[in-house]
Parts: structure tokens; C-alpha cells; sequence
């Protein structure tokens, strides 16, 4: 286990060192939800004096919304750090030394945990920047943070197990194109859940997504419930470390087809 | 002192029905460099593949340093240092970066490690160009790095998986003189697999031939040339020749034997060359086919590879 976490630490290092040597990849990982943010919030002003949508500032309501949608977003390219390892042929160069074989999976969902730390760090900034309220306050916040973070595990881990297994962007590429949206909007992200078909509000109970927005939503109140915070919360954690484990697997198949 | 690999009855067949090895067998002793000679496709990367636990085969044992690659390659790995066909260095990081990274994962610490690493970017000829990133680096430079990463942990067996292709002459050279270093050093095996039969020669002490996923011959390069009697003598026709009619035509000189036609090329051996190649030249011309040139030398890796693969060796 103490293998696992320092080699983690050190294939983290690794590609974070690369990270930061393009800025313009930074630049456009924080550009992108504040993009969504404006275009979402300007288009949706109005929605939240829809009947039953609640009232309140549609601002303070997207936030979460934007936050999820870059953990998806971002996260699912993951994969795509496996083919450039696979392709440069580093990963077959770590295969044959005792590195823990979890730890280079971890360190490129760790990657993006890190990365998603930053944007969603951003999205809070900038939405407060614009006059968004946190009336849950910092407790609120970190909930949204954990939850994110969780949400970003479950699609980083999901598609390092899809490039390992199908080894082709064009897979990696149709699957987030596929995912992206649905996932999205079968959450309450930009839409109150109340306001859905029934059908769909059935299927978005099994999207992580939406328990991520549950969980932040739940949080972020004036009087937070923490009950659904913990059940929406340990249900993430679950699906993140089977993920995860399910990515560490994949390497028994790719030993079988390299 | 136990061997340093051995593989029984290695098979792999890829998806799609390819077989890469078919019941391939070898051993490499300790400290010795242990040549695998075929062209591509051959077994070689497949063999190398298995035996530093990347890939596993269908059936067959093996074992590295002592240890079954199957039951317990955790401890394979910790005793072996790759040099895979590709290049495989972190571009963006510098050589420093590479190397230090590599002797973390060995478990190599503080003091030791950085001991270590300047060690060996002296003794390739990297200290200078430490701190760029590799991706800068010239082909050789970044080949001589890769060399150096399989070494940060002193392995007791180091794989060298075509360590020179596409290099150029330069480049070879010196990758040639490096590889004759290491081999000096006793307490390592080296497999180097390879398809230049002029490396192989020049750098095993002891090599095997594999040519359709298994092994057709082995011994030292001079055995290997010993069996082969006689010199070698290689006829190149003006047209690629009706078969029977020339077969026919040279059967009836003495002192040829295991004639060998491939394309334009007439390949056969005699005690002594150059009195044979007057009488297969008149035997040629009167049966009507035109010869271009003559070439008698004496045994070389490319004529045992000839005569046990059954044809010439292109790479």
C-alpha cells in the first residue's frame, strides 16, 4: 500500500511536470468553463421563474451545474494520456520495472483531480466575480469541490479503462462526444429536477452527475442536509473506487493483446 | 552460477491467428551476451516481450535471474534492465528528470541516486545536455539514454531489444562500443536481439537464429560458421533463370553442393572456391544462362543463416 501511494506521488510528479509546460493548455482548461458560465447563464436567466423551478438567482443555481460539467468534460479525456504512454512506448518501458501498476492509472486521474481542483476553483471565483451567493459558505464549497473531484475519479478512471482497453482516440473521442450532453442534461445542472418528464428524472437518479449535484446542492443551502450529502456522497466514492480498481485491471488484458 | 534466462517451448499467437513463437527454447548463461539473429517477424520481440513480463505466452515456461516470469514477475523486474526497440523517454522532461525518475521506481534514494545519475550521464555523454528536455536531443543521444535508464539499478540481466536500429552509422558505432563495455562487465547477462547479422557477429558470444518463432540453430558465431564447410560461392544471373534447367546445368560441376536459387541469385559451397567457379561458369553459359557477376568468400553469419532458415537473409 505504501508502494502504491509513493509511486502515485511520483508518476503524478511526472506528468504534472509536463502540464505545466503548456501554458496554453492551462489557459484554455480555465477558459473553458468560464465560457459555459456566461453562455449558460445568460441564455437560462429566466428559467427559474418557471413554475416549480423554485425561484431564487439562476447565478447561485448554475454554478454546481458548470462545476459538474467541466468535471465530466475534462476528465474524460483521460484516456487519452494512456495512448500517448502507450504511443511513446513509455508504457510499456514502466511495465517491465516494479512501479506499482495502479500507480499509473492513479497518477493520470490524479492529474485531472488536480487539474479540476484549479478549474473548479475558478468557476467558484469567477461566479462569485459576477455576484453569485454561497449561502452554504465554505463547508458548502468544499462539499462541491469533493464532489467534483469524486464525479472527475469516476470519468478519468472510466476512460483510462476505455483507452487501455480499445487503444484508439476515435473510440475515446465518440464515447465523451456521446456522453457528454446526455449525462449532462439528465441532471438538475442547468435544470431543476422538479421540472423534468418523470422518465427522465428516473434515469437521472442513477447519473452520477446528479448525485454529485445532490450531494453539492444538498451542501450549499442556508440549511444544508447533511443526509443526503453523506448517502449521495459514499455512493460517488463507491462507483470512483470501483472505477478505479476496474482501470488498474485492464492491464491483464492489455498483457494479453501487446 | 544458474542461468540467466531460460525459455522452454515458448508459443504466442496473437488475435487475428498470427503465432509470433512457436515453441521457441534458449538459454543465456550468466555474464554472457546472447545474440537473437532473425529478420523482423521473426519471434525476437515477442520473445523479449514475455521474458521482461510484458506480454505473457500461451504456454511454455520461463524464468529471468532465477525467477518463473509467470508466478512471480514482480522479482523478474526488479533484477532486469530493458532497452525496448522504440525509444521510450519522457520527451518533455530533461535527461536529468529521466533518469532520477527511473531510479525512484527502483527504489535507488537521496544521496545514491543522484551519485548515480551523474554516473551515468558521464559515462554516455549526456552530462551536458542533463538539464534540456530530451525532446531537443539527436537519436543517438536519446539511444544512449535509454541505455542509461535500464542501468540506474544495476540489473543482473539486460535486454537489448535491436538497440541500434535506426541509428545512423555514427551513431551505431558508438552504440556498438558501449555494448562491448557492458559485455566486460561479468556480473550482467545480455540478451541483444537484433537484424544485423554484422552486429550479431561482432558483439555475441554466443548467438541462436530464430526464424519462424523458434530457434534453427545456435553457437558461438565462429561454430556456426565452422559447420558450414567450405567457402561460399554466390552466382548473380543476368535473368532470374528457368529453375530446373539451371539446377540441372550445375548439378553436373564437381565440387558444389547445396545449391541454393533464389531470384537472380545462384548460391552454392565448395571446398575450394576458386576452382570451382571456372567449371560453373562454363556449365552456366553452355546451358545458356547468362552470369553477371561472381562473388567466392568465405563463411559468413549470412550463410549459416542461408543454410538453416532455408533462404537469404533480408532484414
Amino acid at each position: 500500500m505504501t508502494t502504491l501511494l509513493t509511486h502515485t506521488y511520483w508518476m503524478t510528479n511526472r506528468r504534472l511536470k509536463v502540464l505545466i509546460k503548456q501554458p496554453a493548455f492551462v489557459v484554455i482548461m480555465l477558459v473553458q468553463p468560464a465560457i459555459w458560465l456566461f453562455l449558460f447563464g445568460n441564455l437560462f436567466r429566466r428559467v427559474v421563474e418557471l413554475p416549480g423551478f423554485g425561484g431564487g438567482d439562476y447565478l447561485d443555481y448554475i454554478v454546481p451545474g458548470v462545476v459538474a460539467m467541466t468535471a465530466v468534460s475534462s476528465s474524460m479525456w483521460s484516456g487519452m494520456g494512456v495512448l500517448e504512454e502507450i504511443e511513446r512506448g513509455t508504457m510499456n518501458r514502466l511495465l517491465t520495472t516494479p512501479v506499482a501498476r495502479g500507480a499509473i492509472m492513479n497518477a493520470l486521474v490524479m492529474e485531472q483531480v488536480l487539474s479540476l481542483t484549479v478549474q473548479v476553483a475558478a468557476v467558484i471565483l469567477l461566479g462569485l466575480a459576477a455576484g453569485a451567493s454561497y449561502p452554504g459558505g465554505v463547508a458548502g464549497l468544499l462539499v462541491l469541490l469533493i464532489a467534483a473531484l469524486l464525479l472527475g475519479t469516476v470519468f478519468s478512471a472510466l476512460s483510462n479503462t476505455v483507452g487501455m482497453l480499445a487503444r484508439q482516440r476515435e473510440t475515446i473521442i465518440g464515447i465523451n462526444t456521446m456522453l457528454l450532453l446526455p449525462l449532462t442534461f439528465l441532471s438538475s445542472a442547468f435544470m431543476a429536477s422538479s421540472l423534468m418528464p418523470s422518465w427522465m428524472r428516473t434515469i437521472a437518479d442513477w447519473n452520477p452527475v446528479n448525485w454529485a449535484l445532490d450531494a453539492a446542492r444538498a451542501a450549499m443551502t442556508a440549511s444544508p442536509d447533511w443526509g443526503v450529502v453523506l448517502s449521495r456522497g459514499a455512493w460517488l466514492l463507491g462507483l470512483a473506487v470501483v472505477m478505479l480498481v476496474l482501470s488498474t485491471r485492464t492491464f491483464r488484458a492489455y498483457q494479453k493483446s501487446v | 552460477m544458474s542461468d540467466a534466462v531460460t525459455a522452454e517451448e515458448l508459443r504466442k499467437s496473437y488475435p487475428g491467428g498470427v503465432r509470433a513463437l512457436d515453441g521457441l527454447t534458449l538459454t543465456v548463461r550468466a555474464g554472457e551476451v546472447f545474440g537473437l539473429l532473425g529478420p523482423n517477424g521473426a519471434g525476437k520481440s515477442s520473445t523479449v516481450k514475455i521474458l521482461t513480463t510484458l506480454a505473457r505466452p500461451d504456454s511454455g515456461r520461463a524464468t529471468v535471474a532465477g525467477h518463473d516470469v509467470l508466478r512471480h514477475p514482480e522479482r523478474v523486474r526488479r533484477e532486469i534492465g530493458v532497452v525496448p526497440q522504440r525509444s521510450a523517454l519522457d520527451p518533455m522532461a530533461s535527461g536529468r528528470d529521466n533518469l532520477t525518475l527511473q531510479g525512484r521506481i527502483f527504489g535507488v534514494r537521496g544521496k545514491a541516486l543522484t551519485r548515480r545519475v551523474d554516473e551515468l550521464l558521464d559515462r554516455f555523454g549526456l552530462a551536458e545536455a542533463a538539464g534540456r528536455t530530451v525532446r531537443g536531443w539527436s537519436g543517438g543521444m536519446q539511444r544512449r539514454l535509454d541505455v542509461a535508464l535500464a542501468l540506474v539499478h544495476k540489473p543482473g540481466v539486460l535486454f537489448l531489444d535491436e538497440p541500434t536500429t535506426g541509428l545512423d552509422p555514427e551513431g551505431r558505432a558508438e552504440m556498438w562500443t558501449e555494448i562491448g563495455r557492458l559485455a566486460a562487465d561479468e556480473s550482467m547477462a545480455i540478451l541483444l536481439t537484433t537484424h544485423y547479422l554484422d552486429e550479431a557477429d561482432r558483439l555475441a558470444g554466443r548467438l541462436a537464429i530464430v526464424d519462424g518463432g523458434k530457434i534453427v540453430t545456435e553457437g558461438t558465431p565462429e561454430q556456426l560458421k565452422g559447420e558450414l564447410r567450405g567457402d561460399a560461392v554466390h552466382l548473380e544471373l543476368r535473368q532470374p533463370p528457368d529453375e530446373p534447367r539451371a539446377r540441372q546445368a550445375i548439378s553436373h560441376v564437381a565440387g558444389l553442393r547445396e545449391v541454393a536459387l533464389e531470384g537472380r541469385t545462384l548460391s552454392a559451397r565448395a571446398d575450394d572456391g576458386a576452382a570451382a567457379v571456372p567449371a560453373a561458369l562454363a556449365a552456366l553459359e553452355s546451358a545458356g544462362i547468362g552470369v553477371a557477376t561472381v562473388t567466392v568468400a568465405r563463411p559468413s553469419l549470412d550463410d549459416v543463416y542461408l543454410r538453416h532458415a532455408g533462404r537469404r537473409f533480408a532484414a
